[in-house]
Formats: structure tokens, sequence, C-alpha cells
């Protein structure tokens, strides 16, 4: 039977997996929504009341999946890691408490007014409404991007009978890989949400749907995704400079260095061999490595040799840094692909609207991934260079935990098939039915029955 | 900085912050439970009309839960562990709860319309899941944090309870917010709820003092026994008042539509303060005191700085939200 340690792991890593999926989507849809209601509210046409009311839809489904899905997380905490709270509370409870108190209420009502207030406040509050729910979900991801670069790179403590104290918040709260983290969360989530609404509006087309509203959506993902892949992939090399420097071991794990050496190829693809460390089979590009991190085709790069213990797993770390860089790739060559084809022809054909439907959920992927590197690049620390993983874990028998860890699996499993289900079937209903009805407060009396019969230049 | 402020007093502070948010929490999200737990399955319209009426509530109900735990895992990090180590498996189980009726919430309104009936069981089922559960949490609390064939018949019979009085304040919103023959419903079950909540209290508070002896003596030690004879009366009272209005309703122009759910609230929180006087000043009951369990001075001054900011923010957008959404839920419509 497995320990309870390995369980608790298990299950926190599940059920952060399964929430962060939906705050992905939330924090970037939110401002995106907010945009469509700006256009609307500024140019009173049609066609961006039809975009913002198709995409709150999957807002709404995306937001309650993030909430449930959160309630849980502040449980496990609690339950399944005691030693954390009891370590590290002194910096890791203002910080919590801080994003509950200026970021679950403010979304969570202004949620209400956003979904049930159209018709009930003033326009301009409408628009308000929107807006603080998408500020709600930006400092919620502020506030635990906080306390999570924190546990990579503490600072501003000092340590009191075990018990870590704090001692300058600003330095906590901009900690040295905060900024990093923190834009390069947002550009994740603004990149899957480009990804999403394509692929989305990408399958109405496809279906025939010949209203302007998932036109608009594709182009505007689309061109945004242009601009927002190529700067992720700079950030992300700034990031992993700061990694360099804060944990050269996740570093040495990512890219499958096991011996410090003067150098350092670049490594595309490979095996890594934990009992002979080695990488098998590596596909590399020599000197790069080195290149990239030091800026010297000589420079030298610490191995894993010289952390021995003190190193994660590396074949997790190594493939899915491999996977989010592939992904992050691929959403720079079909961004840019399709808003040249755009511009030059106006429409995609067939194959490329596949093609991005197929992309629907990278983000999702390369997300995880991403996550994935950070998290157990971090083992065996919970908490960088003070709390072991396996020191903090609870006592509850693991029973318990494996019958949790079960039902929590299964329930998130049925949860995720369905979430996908509907937007898709969200999708396809679009397509036969108008999104929209011409009652609507704030509309121009004269305004088109249908989105075809405008012209405007949306 | 702040050296009025001590040690004792931010526990005691953090001690009435936390209970005020599991009160808060009570109310709030025990309407809208209640909405769930009683939602009328004969009826598609009346269903809609219920689930409309706490739509633009619910969520926000539902982070006094979280800021609850927050407050307790922040303020009382050693408290926080004990007791959800002791109640691990209910944690899951009223987390599975909330997930499940969470979800329905949404997809009732989305999915293909024959589906629509299964995500209001989902919702139903998992409403009573998440009340059961507290109740359940609250039983075993009250017994000490421990397992034995009597804690848990107490517990389960607390679930009950809990269950009941979620169910009795669900049905007095739904007078509010209602009118005609959902109402002329939601007034019958009110009564039957309550009904159901009053045998359970009273069994409650005859249980109580017979297995924590300091509780019976807070309850019976002069002089301050006379003061908190007043609050038992007051819950009694308000049992009997309600009884009579509930009889009296609906009134012409839906006059008192709002009575029940005002008397539901003086119940609960007559009931809680009740509760937390008989465990003052143990956080873990006979176990860890507020004092014993608090953590470090500077970090909880932190929080009681931001806090004293913002909840009157928090408090002021939410009276702007129920204000928005005044009146009958009828005419809610969902964009
Ligand atoms: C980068 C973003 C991010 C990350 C890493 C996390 N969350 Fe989260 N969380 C959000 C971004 C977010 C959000 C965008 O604010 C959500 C998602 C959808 C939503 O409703 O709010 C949310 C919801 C949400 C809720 C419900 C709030 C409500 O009632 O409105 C809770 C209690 C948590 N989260 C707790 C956590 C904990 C304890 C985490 C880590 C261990 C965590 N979240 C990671
Ligand atoms: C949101 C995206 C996140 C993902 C996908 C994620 C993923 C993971 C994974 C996979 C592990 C397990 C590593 C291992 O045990 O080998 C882990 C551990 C952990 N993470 Fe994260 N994490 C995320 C964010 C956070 C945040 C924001 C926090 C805290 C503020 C956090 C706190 C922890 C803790 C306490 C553990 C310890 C438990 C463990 O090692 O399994 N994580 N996370
Ligand atoms: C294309 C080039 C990219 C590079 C060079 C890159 C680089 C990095 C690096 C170095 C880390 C840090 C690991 C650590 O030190 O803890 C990281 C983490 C992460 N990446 Fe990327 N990344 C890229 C693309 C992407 C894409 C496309 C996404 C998602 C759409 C993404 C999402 C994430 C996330 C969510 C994390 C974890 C959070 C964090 O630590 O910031 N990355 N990335």
């Amino acid at each position: 039977m497995l320990d309870t340690l390995i369980l608790s792991r298990i299950q926190f890593a599940a059920n952060i997996s399964f929430h962060i999926l939906f705050p992905t989507i939330t924090i970037a849809l939110g401002w995106l929504l907010f945009y469509f209601k700006l256009r609307f509210d500024f140019s009173k046409h049609p066609v961006w009341m039809r975009a913002y009311r198709f995409w709150v839809k999957v807002f709404a489904l995306t937001f309650a999946l993030g909430v449930v899905s959160g309630i849980t997380m502040s449980f496990q905490f609690g339950t399944n890691w005691p030693g954390f709270m009891e370590t590290i509370g002194n910096i890791a409870g203002p910080l919590l408490a801080y994003e509950i108190l200026t970021a679950f209420f403010l979304e969570a009502t202004m949620l209400g007014i956003m979904l049930f207030g159209f018709h009930k406040v003033p326009r301009w509050a409408h628009t308000l409404a929107t807006f603080l729910v998408a500020l709600g979900t930006t400092f919620s991801a502020f506030w635990i991007l906080v306390l999570n670069s924190w546990m990579q790179t503490p600072a501003g403590f000092e340590m009191r009978d075990g018990v870590v104290h704090a001692t300058d918040w600003l330095a906590i709260i901009f900690n040295p890989s905060f900024p990093y983290r923190f834009m390069h969360m947002l550009l994740a989530s603004a990149l899957t949400v480009c990804f999403l609404v394509a692929g989305i509006s990408a399958y109405r087309l496809l279906r025939g749907d010949n209203k302007k509203a998932p036109k608009l959506t594709l182009k505007t993902a689309l061109f945004t995704a242009a601009i927002l892949a190529p700067t992720q992939a700079l950030v992300g090399d700034f990031h992993g400079l700061n990694t360099l420097e804060h944990q050269p071991q996740k570093i040495a794990a990512m890219e499958g260095i096991w011996h410090t050496e003067k150098g350092a190829p670049l490594v595309l693809f490979a095996i890594p061999d934990a009992e002979t460390q080695q990488n098998r089979f590596a596909i590399q590009i020599p000197k790069l490595a080195s290149l990239i991190l030091t800026h010297d085709a000589d420079g030298e790069l610490k191995g894993l040799n010289e952390f021995v213990g003190e190193h994660p797993p590396v074949a997790p770390v190594f493939y899915s840094f491999r996977v989010m860089v592939g992904i992050g790739m691929l959403m720079l060559l079909v961004a840019w692909w399709s808003s040249i084809k755009l511009v030059r022809h106006k429409t995609l054909t067939p194959l490329h609207l596949k093609v991005l439907i197929g992309m629907t959920f990278s983000g999702w992927i390369a997300t995880l991934a991403g996550w994935y590197v950070t998290e157990i690049g971090r083992q065996p620390y919970l908490v960088y260079g003070l709390l072991k993983t396996r020191d903090a874990v609870t006592t509850v028998p693991s029973e318990h935990v494996a019958l949790t860890l079960g039902l929590y699996l299964v329930l998130y499993a049925v949860l995720l098939v369905l979430y996908i289900k509907t937007l898709f079937w969200l999708a396809k209903r679009a397509v036969e039915v108008e999104e929209y009805d011409l009652t609507m407060p704030g509309l121009p009396e004269n305004a088109p029955a249908t989105d075809k019969a405008t012209g405007a230049s949306a | 900085m702040m050296n009025w402020l001590t040690a004792e007093h931010l526990a005691l502070v953090f001690g009435g912050l936390t209970a005020l948010s599991i009160l808060l929490y009570a109310i709030l999200d025990g309407y809208d439970l209640g909405v769930g737990i009683t939602l009328p399955m004969g009826n598609e319209a009346w269903r809609d009309t219920a689930i409309a009426s706490i739509g633009p509530f619910w969520d926000a109900n539902e982070t006094w839960l979280v800021l609850a735990v927050g407050l307790l895992l922040v303020a009382f990090p050693a408290a926080h562990s004990a007791i959800l180590h002791a109640l691990y498996l209910p944690t899951a189980m009223l987390l599975i709860g909330l997930i499940l009726r969470g979800v329905a919430f949404d997809f009732r309104a989305k999915v293909k319309t024959q589906r629509k009936v299964y995500w209001d069981y989902t919702f139903k089922v998992g409403s009573l899941l998440a009340t059961f559960s507290q109740g359940f949490m609250l039983g075993i609390y009250v017994m000490g944090l421990q397992y034995h064939t009597g804690s848990i018949i107490f517990a389960c019979f607390s679930g009950l309870c809990v269950t009941a009085a979620y169910a009795m304040i669900g049905n007095a919103w739904l007078i509010g917010k209602t009118s005609g023959e959902l109402q002329l419903h939601a007034i019958k079950h009110c009564k039957i709820a309550g009904v159901l909540t009053l045998s359970g209290i009273l069994a409650v508070s005859l249980i109580n003092p017979m297995v924590n002896a300091n509780v019976l003596q807070v309850w019976t030690e002069p002089p301050l026994a006379y003061f908190f004879a007043a609050i038992p009366l007051l819950c009694f009272a308000m049992f009997v008042i309600g009884y009579l209005a509930l009889k009296r309703l609906p009134l012409p122009k839906d006059a008192g539509a709002w009575l029940p759910f005002a008397i539901c609230n003086v119940i609960f929180i007559s009931s809680f303060i009740g509760l937390a006087l008989s465990f003052y000043p143990f956080v873990v009951p006979n176990q860890m005191t507020l004092y014993q369990a608090a953590s470090s001075r500077e970090s909880l001054l932190i929080i009681f700085f931001g806090a004293v900011v913002v909840i009157p923010v928090i408090a002021a957008y939410t009276a702007v939200a129920y204000y928005a959404f005044r009146g009958k839920a009828d005419g809610l419509k969902y964009y």
C-alpha cells in the first residue's frame, strides 16, 4: 500500500492540476469579455454583444468549476499538509488572507451582477462589474503567485525556533522570482484563452455558422496570440535565467545536464537515465545551452552531480519542460501562419480550421507542463531550502487519503469530460440559435435582426 | 507598533472574526443550501425560479466558508490542523457535496433540455450531502472530536438538525423572494422544517451539557447564567412568533413576506452565540484555547489592518448587490 506521503502528494497534485485548468481560462477570459463589452458600449454594434453573450456562458461555467475546485484547495493545506502552515504560516497566512479579502469576495459578488444584472443595473454598472470580475481574478493570481514564488525563492524572513517569521513584507511580496512567474502565468492564461476561443470559433465556422461573431472572435484570438506567443518565449527565457541564479539544480534537471560542463549542448530530445546518470538517444545542438543560459558558448553549467540527494527527479522535469516549450513553439507557428492567412485571404480553409480545433486545449497542456517543471523541480523541498515535503505531511491514515483521492479522481474525470462536451455543445447550439434578443436595452431601435445582414467593420 | 494591541487581544479579535465568518456563512450559504435541499422536483418552473433567487448570491455566500477556514488556518494553525485532522473524511464529503451543487448550478442552464433534470437532482443531492456533512462535523466537534458509537450517533443526529435548519432558512428566503403557488409551497415547508429544527435544538441543548462538564457550568453558574438565559429564551420566542406568522402568511400586498427570514436570522444568531459561549475559550473543545493556538503577533497585525480596511468595503458592495437584486426572483434571467 502506498504511504500517506505519496498519496497526499498525488492528491495535492491532482487537485491543483484540476483547479488550475479553470483559473487559467477565467483570468484572461474576464479581460476579453471586458473588451467585448467596452466595444459594444462604444459602437452599439450587436456583434460585440453576441460575442459577449456566447463567451460569458463559457466564463460562467468555467468560473463555477474554478470556485468549487478552489474551495477544495483551501482545505488541503490543513487536511494534508499541516507542517506547511505550522512552519511558514506567518508568511503564507497573510498572503492567503489578502487573497480572500481583496480578490475572492470581489470576483464572487461582481460575478452575480455580471451574470444576472444585465437588466437590473445601469449599463455602465454592468460594464464596471465585468471589469471588477477580471480585476478580481488577476488579484487572485497575484497573491497566490506571490506565495508560490516565495516558496521557490524565499526572501524577507528569519527563522526562530524552526518557525518562519516575516521581517520585510515588500521583500516577501516582490521576491526574486515573482515578477517572472506572474508575467509568465498571465501570458500563459492569455495564450490558453486565445487558442480556446480560436478553437471553438473554428468549430462553429466549420459547422457552417455564417454569422459574424465567430469570425470576429477567431480573428481577435489569433492576432492576439501572434503577439503574445513570442512575448511568452522571451519572458520564459528571462524566467529561466532567473531560475539558474536561484535554483541551479532545477535547470540542470530541465536541461538534462548530469555533470558540470563547459559549453553544454542544448538537448532537444533524449531519455534521461537516472541509473547511469546519462541521456540516452540524445539529439542535441552543441554549446547552445551554455549560450542561452550564460550568453557564452563556453560558459559553465552546473550539473546534477553537484547536488546529490538535493535534486528533483530528472525525467518528469525534463519531459515536462520539452512539452511546454514545444507547445509554445507550435503556438507561435500556428498563430503567425493563421494571422498571415487571415490578413491575405480573409478566411481559413477547412483543414486550417481543423488544426485550430485540434489546438483548442493546447494551452492547458502547456500550462500544466510548466507547473510540473516548477513544482516537481523544487522537490525534495516544499519551501526551497527551508522545508522538505516529507516533513510537512499529515498523519491521517493512508487508507483515508486513498479513499478521498479515489473519489476526487473519479469526480474530476467526470467533470472534465462534461465540461469539454458542454463547451462544444454550446458552440453547436450557437450555430443554430441566434445568440441574441432584440429587446435588450441599450440597443438602437433599428438594430439589424441578424448578424449576417451587418457589414460593419467589426 | 500598536503596543496596546497585545497577543491576547489579537487572539480574541481573530477568534471573533473567525466566529463571525462562520456565522455569516451559516446564514448566507445556509439559505442557498436550504433552497437546494428543498428544491421542488415536481415542477420545473418552480425550480427555475427557486434557483434564480439564489443565482446572483451563492458564490459570494460560499466565500465566507473560504474566509472562515482561511482565518482559522491563518490565526490558529495548530487548531486548524487538529480539527481538520479529526474531521478528514467528513470534510471530503462536504467538499464533494459543494462541488456537485456548485457545478450543477451552471450545467443545468447550459446542457440539453432533457438533461436539465439530472442536474437538478445533482444540485439537490449535493446540497444535502454538504449540509449533512456540516451538521455531522459540528456534532463530532461538540463531542470533543472523538469517534465512538455514541458520538457518531449524536453527529448523525446533528447532521439531520442542521439540514432541517438550513431547509427552514432556505424556505424562509423563498417566501420573501417568490409569490403565488411557490410561495405557498415554501410557507408549508418552512413550517415543517421549523418544527424539526426546534426539536433538534432542544435535544442538542440537553445533550451538550451532559457530555461537556464545563458547558453545564457556563449555563448554570450565577451571576452570568442569568444573562445567558436570555439567549435560549430569545431563540424559543422566535420559534413561537415565527410559527404564528407562518400561519397567517401570505398577507395582502405581500406584507410580512420577509418576516420569516428575519426570524430565522435571529434563531441562527442566538443558537450560534449559545454554542460559542459554551465553548469559549476553547477552539478545540477541552484541548486547546484560543490563546494557546494563536500564531505570531506581527503576522496577525498585518491581517488585522487589511481586514479593518477591506471588510467594510466588502460589506458595501455586498449591500449594493443585494439592492440591485431586490424584489421577487421571477424576473431574473441568466445572461
Ligand atoms: C494563477 C492563478 C491561480 C492559482 C495558482 C490558484 N488559484 Fe485558486 N483561483 C484563481 C486563481 C488561482 C481564480 C482565477 O481567482 C479563481 C478561479 C476561478 C475562480 O472562480 O476564481 C480561483 C478560485 C479559488 C477559490 C474560490 C474563490 C471564490 O469563492 O470565489 C479558492 C478557495 C481558491 N481558488 C484557492 C486556491 C488555492 C488554495 C490555491 C493554491 C494552492 C489556488 N487557489 C491556486
Ligand atoms: C497552479 C498550478 C499548480 C500546479 C499544476 C501545481 C502542481 C504541483 C505538483 C505536480 C506538485 C507535486 C510535486 C511532487 O510532489 O513531486 C505540487 C506540490 C505542491 N505545490 Fe503546487 N502546483 C501549482 C501551484 C501551487 C501553488 C500556487 C501553491 C501554493 C501556494 C502550491 C503549493 C504546493 C504544495 C504545498 C505542494 C506540496 C505537496 C507536494 O509536494 O506534493 N502549488 N504542485
Ligand atoms: C516558448 C518558450 C517558453 C519558455 C522558454 C518557457 C520557460 C519557462 C521556465 C524557465 C519556467 C520556470 C520553471 C521554474 O523555474 O520554476 C516556466 C514555467 C512555466 N511555464 Fe513556461 N516557457 C515557455 C512557454 C510557455 C507556454 C506557451 C506556456 C503556457 C501557455 C507556459 C506556461 C508555464 C507555466 C504555467 C509555468 C509555471 C509557473 C511559473 O513558474 O511561472 N510556458 N516556463
